[in-house]
């Protein structure tokens, strides 16, 4: 308990001074705009309870493209790793074309991705996928590839085959790995299906917050923007929950 | 069953002592003795420009334990690996059983690397029954076979641990049967003690006399702790610096004789340990 404690603390400070600077108008006054456009985290809070079934609605919708994308990402993620970790010549050819796949700006290729895929959940899985396969291809390849050698040399004396080396040492090595990987994408990913949602589509808390901040709905757009923020936290700890049960041994320790 | 690792037997189970057969001579009249179990004719071995290995040449008998030991860094290990067929020498033949081929010594040869290399991830049991599951055995059928070595080898109620929960000798304990459950005619050690400290190191010593002793198989047993050698081994072969090569040959005084303390301290094993240091200096030039 003890060590929620500064966190709290901080947390609460900070609502309350955003709180005290929005009552008293001092943010609008500041920015020179209307008083109503500074919403107090209370009237984001009220926001959150009236807007529920709004807010429930959109964000299953969001949900389900974050989920449908990372899995995606997943399976498409780890195949390549393994693929790469086993053909250097693959390796090779193909790393460059996987960072340069990171430099694409997500925001341009959404709307394109529209166009050819549609309004409806297709380009959001695309787009939450292409964000999330990076994190987890390199984590799992560097997982794969700090297996010890001599560990591997020692499975060739214990008879094991290639399969049963991949699944037996190289595999459990890299699963802490591919974790540190997940997270960062499961946590990314809520971003990609924003951008998805904001190239065009009817719902999802993207929509929800384009929709709520062109009506100028501050409260709401806030409210959706916490939603969508609880949702990756919410990801990310059950992830960190998965790793502490699947693959407790952690990343091995360097060689002395 | 033979002994138990709280009660040791006062009286050392001979071993499948086989009279020494000499590098290069004929075959042994009466045609009792098998073919040599490991034959290294000519063996060279460099990495690049590096010469590791040069002119080897090796015997060790079926049922006998070699000793090697030589100065840190003189290619010991690599020795090791070429003989488990992990490695092609770059010259000289090496013969294991039959086999000459790397394939061939691989499928005959079980390898215990200087670190324990114990899985974090697997039990005890599962650790030391890798070769079993390798080979296509169930979990199950594989902690079956496992298992009775496990009482056998004072490991008995250690099955279901983690290799972090469990002690340095213990871990040692645990790779030794995971050698041993590899089901192999061969055992090749690499300095399987080296990581220990000194007072574990001499209980590991007495631990592994009496295992060699309930489970003879041919070893070669490298290390560069010249007691060590001289104590579990029947034979010791003492290599030069790098590049390797066979620079004296000792035959060991009382080879796994137990008590260990008093077998060396015995005036015949530090007499001959005087000699193989000896020899030691003389290989490094």
């Amino acid at each position: 308990m003890r060590r929620w404690l500064a966190p709290l603390a901080i947390v609460v400070a900070l609502l309350g001074a955003w709180e005290l600077a929005a009552r008293l108008d001092v943010l609008a006054n500041g920015l020179h705009i209307e008083p109503f456009l500074v919403p107090a985290p209370s009237e984001i809070a009220k926001s959150l309870w009236s807007d529920r079934t709004l807010l429930a609605d959109n964000g299953w919708v969001t949900l389900k493209e974050v989920l449908g994308g990372f899995a995606l990402s997943v399976v498409a993620g780890v195949t390549f790793a393994v693929a790469l970790h086993l053909s250097p010549t693959l390796r090779r050819a193909f790393y460059p074309l996987l960072v340069a796949s990171q430099t694409v700006p997500i925001v341009v290729i959404a709307p394109i991705l529209v166009v050819w895929l549609g309004f409806g959940i297709g380009p959001k899985l695309v787009i939450i996928a292409l964000i999330c396969f990076f994190p987890i291809t390199v984590n799992t390849l560097d997982g794969l590839g700090s297996v010890d050698l001599d560990l591997v040399k020692m499975f060739r004396t214990l008879d094991a085959s290639r399969w049963q080396t991949l699944r037996r040492v190289e595999a459990p090595t890299a699963l802490p790995y591919f974790f540190s990987g997940a997270k960062i994408a499961v946590a990314v990913a809520v971003i990609g299906a924003v951008f998805g949602e904001w190239a065009g589509s009817s719902s999802g808390l993207g929509h929800l917050i384009q929709e709520a901040s062109a009506q100028l709905e501050t409260a709401r757009t806030f409210a959706a923007v916490t939603v969508l923020s609880a949702l990756a936290i919410l990801l990310f700890a059950l992830l960190s929950v998965i790793e502490r049960r699947i693959a407790w041994w952690g990343p091995r320790e360097p060689r002395a | 069953m033979t002994s138990t690792p709280e009660a040791p037997v006062a009286e050392p189970q001979p071993i499948h002592r086989v009279p020494g057969r000499a590098v290069g001579g004929g075959d042994a009249p009466g045609g009792a003795t098998s073919p040599a179990a490991v034959e290294l004719q000519g063996v060279a071995h460099a990495f690049g420009e590096l010469r590791v290995i040069e002119r080897l040449e090796l015997v060790v008998e079926p049922g006998e334990v070699l000793g090697v030991v030589g100065p840190s860094g003189c290619g010991k290990s690599t020795l090791l690996e070429l003989v488990s067929g992990l490695r092609e020498p770059s010259a000289g033949a090496i013969a294991v059983g039959e086999s000459g081929s790397s394939a061939g010594r691989l499928a005959r040869c079980a390898y215990m690397p200087q670190r324990d290399l114990l899985l974090p991830w697997l039990t005890a049991i599962d650790n030391a029954a890798l070769a079993p599951r390798n080979r296509g055995a169930s979990r199950a059928e594989a902690r079956r076979t496992a298992h009775p070595l496990f009482e056998r080898f004072g490991l008995a109620g250690f099955e279901r641990a983690r290799p972090s929960e469990l002690s340095g000798g213990m871990r040692q304990r645990v790779a030794f049967l995971r050698t041993l459950l590899a089901g192999k005619p061969v055992l090749l050690l690499d300095e399987p003690f080296a990581s220990l400290d000194a007072l574990t190191r001499a209980e590991m010593q007495e631990w592994l006399a009496e295992a060699l002793a309930a489970e003879s198989r041919t070893t070669i047993l490298v290390t560069h702790d010249v007691e060590e050698a001289l104590y579990l081994s029947d034979r010791v072969t003492v290599l030069s610096e790098r590049p390797a090569r066979a620079v004296a040959e000792l035959r060991a005084p009382s080879p796994r004789a137990l008590p260990r303390l008093a077998t060396v301290t015995a005036p015949s094993f530090t007499s001959a340990r005087e000699r193989a240091l000896a020899d030691l200096t003389r290989g490094r030039r």
